[in-house]
């Protein structure tokens, strides 16, 4: 009986078929991972214009540069800008965490942290750029 | 977490020395990786000194040498030793590939084998392939199509559509690629990884199946499908020279498409 009790103990039963079909397909991904790209593909212009835009403002006084934040065109780029970073931001990293983070109590708190704090960064931006613009 | 060190029992030792014998002028050292799970001990790297005058030119014949004359302990897979089976799939020079498509001249130093990565170890350089085999059942890999077959032929196909499966069908399931991605290393309990994701690709491209819409349902999956990041190890591990990460861009690409 001694040898029993050294016996390898298994803790899974379940088919393999039954552990690849796990919990079935959400049928979704697809949103988010398109939407990840659109957001990439959409802030190299973005991001190419603001740079040039504050490069060009080198040395401007504070009432120029607020004239310029000011403008329609300028201030809609600068609100487009922030919403597709801190979206792309919020999509990467809950890529990178649903990578790494295997344990499902602290997947579902870093995913939401980093979900509530993108969208808090990107209000911020956004109701600072309004308070200069408007 | 991800874990950045071995368990300790997964430890890698010193194992034993293997000389060749006297008068051997092409000593060439395989390193090979050895676990035995009946001793209870760590596993260990044992070398063999095999002289390539004596040997065939590929990384199997000196695999099969070692068993026949020097340690017939050694354990692993072939069968076909000429790349159709699959069977000797390992991680050889730090790269996954088939031992009997390998030439040991390919290989600079020392040639360090060791079972394809990531999987749990049956023996030596056997891997246990039950999940990723479960894996590809899961995605129904046979035709499925209502509209029954002609009583008196097979179901036909253009040239065009039967050229849609070059670059599939020569896939003879190694799992060199599904064992070489990062993804299915941390996820591939719900990752299909690519040699699962390139032989559903084979079904959905195929003309007389009728079921792309489903088979595409069932792959739209942030796990199934999406943990793939077009890292290109599958590409560039396969030793048939096929593309999986061009497959999964497909996929995800129909999946798109159907949208809008």
């Amino acid at each position: 009986m001694s040898d029993a009790s050294k016996a390898p103990h298994i803790d899974i039963m379940r088919s393999p078929l039954g552990r690849a079909r796990g919990l079935g397909s959400t049928h979704k991904g697809s949103a988010h991972w398109w939407l990840q790209r659109v957001t990439a593909v959409a802030l190299v212009p973005l991001g190419l214009w603001f740079i040039f835009s504050v490069v060009g403002l080198t040395g401007a006084t504070r009432e120029q540069m607020t004239a310029w934040i000011a403008s329609p065109v300028s201030l809609s780029l600068m609100l487009a800008l922030i919403a597709a970073t801190f979206y792309h931001m919020w999509l990467g990293l809950q890529v990178v965490i649903e990578d790494y983070v295997h344990q499902e109590s602290a997947k579902i708190v870093a995913i939401s942290a980093v979900k509530g704090l993108s969208i808090l960064l990107g209000l911020i931006c956004i109701v600072s750029a309004l308070k200069i613009g408007l | 977490m991800v874990a950045f060190n071995l368990p300790l029992n997964s430890r890698i030792g010193q194992g034993q020395t293997f000389k060749a014998p006297a008068g051997a002028k092409r000593v060439r050292e395989f390193k090979i990786y050895r676990w035995n799970p009946d001793d209870g001990k760590n596993p260990r790297t044992d070398t063999y000194e095999i002289d390539l005058d004596e040997c065939g030119p590929m990384v199997l014949d000196a695999l099969i040498k070692i068993k026949n004359e020097v340690d017939p302990t050694l354990t692993f897979r072939r069968s076909c030793r000429e790349g159709i089976c699959g069977s000797c799939a390992m991680n050889i020079d730090g790269g996954n590939t088939l031992a009997c498509l390998k030439p040991i001249e390919e290989v600079r130093g020392a040639v360090r084998i060791s079972p394809l990565p990531h999987m749990p170890v049956v023996k030596d350089l056997v891997p246990d392939l039950s999940q990723v085999y479960a894996q590809f059942r899961s995605i129904k890999p046979w035709m499925q199509a209502e509209t029954p077959a002609p009583p008196d032929a097979e179901r036909l196909q253009s040239k065009e559509e039967r050229a849609k499966l070059d670059g599939m069908w020569e896939c003879i399931l190694c799992f060199c690629c599904s064992t070489a991605c990062p993804s299915y290393w941390w996820n591939g309990d719900r990752y299909l990884g690519p040699a699962v994701l390139l032989a559903a690709y084979r079904w959905i491209a195929d003309s007389r199946d009728e079921a792309t819409g489903s088979r595409l349902d069932e792959l739209e999956d942030p796990f199934k499908l999406y943990r793939c990041h077009t890292i290109m190890n599958c590409t560039d591990t396969c030793p048939k020279g096929l593309n999986p990460a061009k497959a999964i861009g497909a996929i995800k690409q129909m999946i798109v498409e159907r949208q809008g």
